[in-house]
């Protein structure tokens, strides 16, 4: 994190919730005291197109961009959108990605192709990736909307500060919703955390075996 | 957005800058508030109408809203409103003569520019209006200060009697930043004082109110001098310092946390014997502003030294990545890459373009289709989310460029036909909300000029790419309350379009809305067609029975793709070769149940009637088990 500021970067496709994300982790953010700044593109980009949304958060946040080669953690709700804002990321950053895939009209129509495997492009491009179907998971808890939560849960355990502070924030949304939903949002936000613990251990895992 | 409206004072919020100037036109006591929804200004007057105690309305186009507000200012109440850049263009004709009169109540027009081109046809920079119309013009440079110097503006607007534009840009509209707010305080309007000489500007009148401008331009700049808005932040390295405004202020005090700074909050008329003294402090001054260079192109013919554009990009965003290697360049330094450290920078990888999209069973996905279909048509549009039938897989729209103007245009393109496009028939597209608002004259103009145009009004019932907000063809106000609603069918004929060229149509029933296209084509005289669903994002839709596709009956023709749905994904790719010896790709498709709609578009160009209801499905698989 470079000076003190913590650069998260959220993007995914229009739809998927990512603005919701972003805004839950900068809740999260000031509830611990810090700076927020926090900025996407809306409007003719939400039908569909790439979705991007900036985390910054510190003692004090001037510009509210991540530059490029500074985000300290990419969110990608999607595998190609991980790969489209890879190079957003610091040499040492992570990144935490849905491999759950959605083409766009102009894949399904042949006019592009969409990557054999997007995840390994990003590693053999050098960074740093836990990986894991975060769509598979939500739909499996009943729900896919609850994409958004299980992803939340994933990155907890790589912030400046506590995954029980996240999760707070996250229930908070939902407070009014009843406590069956919030109860499964609890349970997507743990499996979110530990779909990422187990990329992680797969991950150490190939680069121990690797090095 | 909720979380906005009734926090007590001193609360901090998280609040975009649209927020954070909603919540400071409802603490200034403001009564009146209008706008058109656009990009990034909309979500200004969508919270502006969650507040009480002021009147709050969508207007249907910008000048209408300038001059409704125009008209609370006149009465002596502080009146407000908002629009996107090319906004102020439609507004213009207003405001150019309400710098004669003045307000008496104060009055503020918040402008977002949409830099960096996020959503619009042009990327322009609304300081020129401020200068044109000798209009003072404010720069807030983050959510704090957009609410800040909204209540300012008030207090300006009043002093010297005149509207005041507040310039937002993109990245202060939705960038959110935390913010203390403060409590309403009450304005009582003095009511309308009588003074023709003043608010009739007839030649005579306004020649008087000229100078009267003038004078006012004078002792704003004077004003400029004074301002704390407008100050000086010294810094320990004197090489070089910046006169900036806007987010472009946060991009230098990031890029150069040591640089002297002078931040130009009320920026236009620029005080330039503040920024000549500055300048001489300093061994180099740059002028750092978004997007044209304005004040450095003033401050040049001030005799001011300083360099601007010759360094930095003359359009998009700044950024800090953006000032460090161009001041780098500047000073002579050898220029390293944005970051420092061994961060080989990666260069972006390769993916394929995911541009935006209609929405799954979008009701203007039928109309594009059907205009793919058609041969030797020239398709004239408009502003709206059917421009995005410009992209794949319709490939049908051929022009489009400002609110409103598809039908001039289209009217253009019949009477300045050349002899390769004789025989070519004319199609204007416009929606609901882009009709009324600039529409209705260009339809009046191929009445009355006997053009020979077929006008396809997509009545979906929103204001669609904005998100769906109401107008006055939905028989809904801006509070989602009940508001007569405009027939469509009736206006065309009462601007002279004949009775029987006037149809509606279901855009869903592909057959019908193919026969009627063709045939309203043939007849060379104007003719409308209206289709009559609504935007699937709003109340008025209601999803019907998802659809499935049996794959053993799907023989991989790839027709359900064209209707651009983007529930259909391909499952398989393959091709044959036909008796003809030609051969044809095939793509074999699912339908991704959880988000289709059931609006049964693509059933119908499936020719082996593949497409099926989902529950169909599970229960033919059910009989099969037993
Ligand atoms: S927002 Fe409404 S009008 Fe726009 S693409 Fe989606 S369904 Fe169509
Ligand atoms: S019926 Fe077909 S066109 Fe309509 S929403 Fe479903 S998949 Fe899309």
């Amino acid at each position: 994190m470079s000076d003190n500021i913590t650069n998260i970067l959220v993007v995914g496709v229009g739809g998927q919730g990512v603005m919701t994300a972003t805004e839950i982790l900068a809740e999260a953010a000031i509830a611990l005291g810090h700076d927020v700044k926090k900025t996407e593109v809306a409007g003719m980009a939400q039908r569909g197109g790439v979705v991007s949304s900036h985390l910054r958060f510190g003692p004090k946040v001037l510009s509210p961009q991540i530059a490029p080669g500074s985000a300290d953690i990419l969110l990608a709700f999607e595998a190609a959108e991980g790969m489209r804002w890879r190079h957003m990321m610091r040499p040492d950053a992570l990144a935490l990605i849905n491999t759950g895939n959605l083409a766009p009209p102009v894949v399904e129509l042949g006019l592009f192709e969409y990557p054999a495997d997007p995840v390994g492009e990003m590693r053999k491009s050098g960074a740093r990736v836990f990986a894991f179907d975060a769509s598979a998971i939500a739909n499996g808890l009943g729900d896919i909307r609850l994409g958004n939560t299980v992803m939340l849960g994933a990155i907890a355990d790589h912030l400046p500060f506590s995954a029980e502070a996240l999760e707070r924030c996250v229930l908070q949304r939902f407070a009014r919703k009843g406590e069956k939903v919030i109860e499964m949002n609890r349970q997507a936000f743990a499996a979110g955390r530990a779909a990422a613990a187990e990329a992680q251990r797969t991950q150490d895992v190939r680069e121990a075996v690797s090095a | 957005m909720a979380a906005v409206m009734p926090a007590p004072a001193q609360s901090r919020l998280l609040m975009s800058g649209n927020e954070a100037v909603a919540r400071a036109v409802w603490e200034s006591g403001v009564k009146v508030a209008a706008a058109y929804p656009g990009t990034p200004a909309t979500e200004m007057l969508e919270v502006i109408s969650t507040y009480p105690d002021l009147y709050s309305e969508w207007s249907v186009n910008e000048k209408t809203s300038l001059e409704v507000a125009f008209g609370a200012a006149m009465a002596g109440s502080r009146a407000f409103c908002a629009m996107k850049h090319v906004g102020l263009n439609v507004a213009s004709d207003a405001l150019m003569t309400l710098t004669l009169t003045g307000v008496a109540g104060g009055l503020v027009i918040a402008v977002a520019d949409d830099v960096g081109l996020s959503s619009s046809q042009n990327e322009q920079d609304s300081r020129f209006w401020g200068r044109f119309a000798h209009v003072p013009v404010l720069e807030p440079a983050d959510s704090q200060e957009a609410y800040e110097y909204t209540k300012l503006a008030y207090a300006l607007s009043e002093r010297f009697q005149t509207v005041v534009i507040l310039r937002m840009t993109t990245r202060i509209c939705h960038v959110k930043a935390l913010v203390t707010v403060g409590e309403r305080v009450a304005h009582v309007g003095a009511g309308f004082q009588k003074d023709p000489a003043r608010w009739v500007m007839v030649p005579g009148a306004a020649q008087k109110r000229i100078p009267l401008m003038f004078q006012r331009e004078a002792e704003l700049r004077a004003e400029a001098e004074v301002s704390a808005l407008n100050f000086v932040e010294a810094g320990s390295d004197r090489r070089v310092g910046f006169v900036t405004s806007g987010p472009a202020y946060m991009h230098v005090k990031e890029a150069f946390p040591e640089a002297p700074v002078l931040k130009l909050g009320l920026s236009y008329p620029a005080p330039f014997e503040k920024i000549r003294a500055f300048a001489a402090t300093v061994d180099n001054c740059v002028v750092v502003e978004e997007v044209e260079p304005l004040l450095e192109t003033e401050l040049k013919a001030q005799g001011i030294r300083l360099a601007g554009k010759d360094l930095l990009p003359r359009s998009g965003e700044l950024s800090p990545p953006v000032l460090k290697p161009a001041v780098g360049r500047l000073l002579g330094e050898a220029v390293a890459e944005p970051e420092q450290k061994p961060a080989r920078a990666v260069a972006p990888l390769p993916v394929f373009p995911r541009p935006p999209t209609m929405c799954v069973a979008c009701p203007h996905l039928g109309v594009y289709y059907t205009l793919s279909q058609l041969r030797n048509i020239t398709i004239s549009g408009d502003i709206g989310c059917y421009t995005l039938g410009f992209g794949h897989p319709w490939n049908a729209l051929d022009a489009c460029i400002s609110m409103g103007a598809s039908m001039g245009m289209a009217l253009g393109l019949d009477k300045g036909r050349g002899e390769s496009d004789k025989d070519k028939k004319i199609v204007a597209v416009i929606g609901d909300s882009t009709f009324l608002h600039m529409g209705m004259q260009g339809l009046l103009d191929i009445v009355y000029n006997k053009g020979n145009v077929t006008v396809l009004l997509l009545d979906n019932r929103a204001v669609g790419m904005t998100g769906g907000q109401d107008n006055p063809g939905n028989g809904r106000d801006i509070h989602g309350e009940e508001a007569p609603r405009v027939d469509f069918a009736k206006l065309v004929k009462a601007l002279g379009v004949k009775d029987e060229r006037v149809h509606v149509v279901n855009p869903y029933e592909l057959p019908t809305l193919f026969k009627t296209l063709r045939d309203e084509t043939k007849i060379p005289e104007p003719s409308v067609i209206i289709t009559n669903q609504p935007c699937v994002l709003i109340q008025d839709y209601h999803k019907l029975k998802p659809f499935t596709v049996i794959d053993d009956k799907c023989t991989g023709c790839g027709n359900c793709l064209d209707t651009g749905c983007p529930a259909i994904h391909v499952t398989k790719r393959d091709s044959v070769v036909k008796p003809s010896g030609k051969t044809v790709d095939l793509a074999f498709v699912r339908i991704e149940s959880s988000v289709c709609t059931g609006c049964g578009l693509c059933v119908q160009p499936c020719a082996p009637d593949a497409i099926v209801h989902a529950d169909k499905v599970i229960q033919i698989k059910a009989l099969q088990r037993h």
